[in-house]
């Protein structure tokens, strides 16, 4: 038996459930919330790769890079964020970011 | 044989990645963020998407985990607290799991659309040549919006993070280059044998 599309879906799928439950579980550090949405775009960047390559379409490796530009300049981004945050108010806990009261 | 590595390197992926959530320090959790990118560079090299696979690693193991460990060894956070009373969520987050996980196992083995035939390199002799080769020319829009993605994630986060500090001494270029030789320097007729 070889290796299937099947078998790269399950192993993303996996990547994406632990991901969103990584959110859930850790509500209060967002550090960790950022690590989890790394996870999440990890599985969608498997995900393309499996169906690019086992359809034999190269589309879907560029479409998975572009992911992880938006990846990486999110991770920046956010991380940047942060450290403001961290500046201002000295902590970094979610439920302290109520600066806009919103 | 590959699909005993596959099974292998899904193993370590699924549990780092299970790591990630459950580590109480932030800086296992960024360890183990990196063994998941290595792993999942490792599947994808198994079935041919070599250069994916690198980038893979250049930039979320070189870049991106890196830019995490800055930022949490950089704040003073007792993580510790951060960490009390997480036990709570772990039933809701189980609950959005298993439906999310549910819901993804049946749209994925409904149907698969995709063959069974692996074929990283349609129409090229290698991997990077076949992404290179449509990369440049039909996605060359979207490659130039990446490039300018990147460049406003960058000037972003260095105007987020930038801060004046007081009184420390900067070079002013505005006044430096509109000085001229007259009010720079002075001419002094030194008397011979007697010094200034």
């Amino acid at each position: 038996m070889d290796i299937t599309v099947n078998h790269f879906l399950a192993v993303s799928a996996i990547l994406f459930t632990v991901g969103v439950v990584g959110i859930f579980v850790n509500r209060k550090n967002i550090i960790v919330i950022l690590m989890a949405i790394e996870l999440i775009l990890l599985s969608v960047n498997i995900n393309l790769v499996a169906f690019s390559v086992f359809s034999g379409t190269i589309v879907g490796q560029i479409f998975a890079m572009l992911v992880l530009t938006v990846a990486a300049a999110e991770a920046a981004v956010g991380l940047a964020i942060l450290v403001v945050f961290f500046r201002n108010r000295g902590d970094i806990a979610v439920e302290s970011i109520d600066l806009m009261k919103g | 044989m590959e699909l005993i590595a596959f099974y292998i390197l899904a193993a370590i992926v699924t549990v780092s990645a299970v790591a990630v959530i459950a580590a109480k320090n932030p800086v296992h959790s960024v360890l183990w963020l990196i063994t998941a990118f290595f792993t999942s560079a490792g599947l994808l090299v198994l079935i041919g998407a070599e250069f994916l696979a690198m980038l893979l690693v250049v930039v979320y193991v070189g870049a991106v985990a890196v830019l995490f460990l800055f930022v949490v060894m950089m704040l003073d956070v007792d993580f510790v607290e951060l960490k009390q009373g997480t036990l709570g969520y772990w039933p809701f987050a189980a609950l959005v799991g298993v439906a999310f996980a549910a819901e993804i196992a049946l749209v994925t083995f409904a149907r698969s659309t995709a063959g069974d035939e692996i074929n990283a390199n349609p129409g090229a002799a290698t991997n990077a040549e076949a992404i290179g080769q449509v990369m440049y020319t039909e996605y060359l829009l979207l490659f130039q919006m990446s490039g300018i993605i990147l460049l406003v994630a960058m000037i972003g986060a260095i105007v987020l993070t930038l801060r004046h500090k007081p009184h420390v001494k900067r070079q002013n270029i505005a006044k430096q280059t509109a000085r001229t030789r007259k009010d720079a320097t002075r001419r002094i007729d030194v008397e011979s044998g007697k010094g200034l």
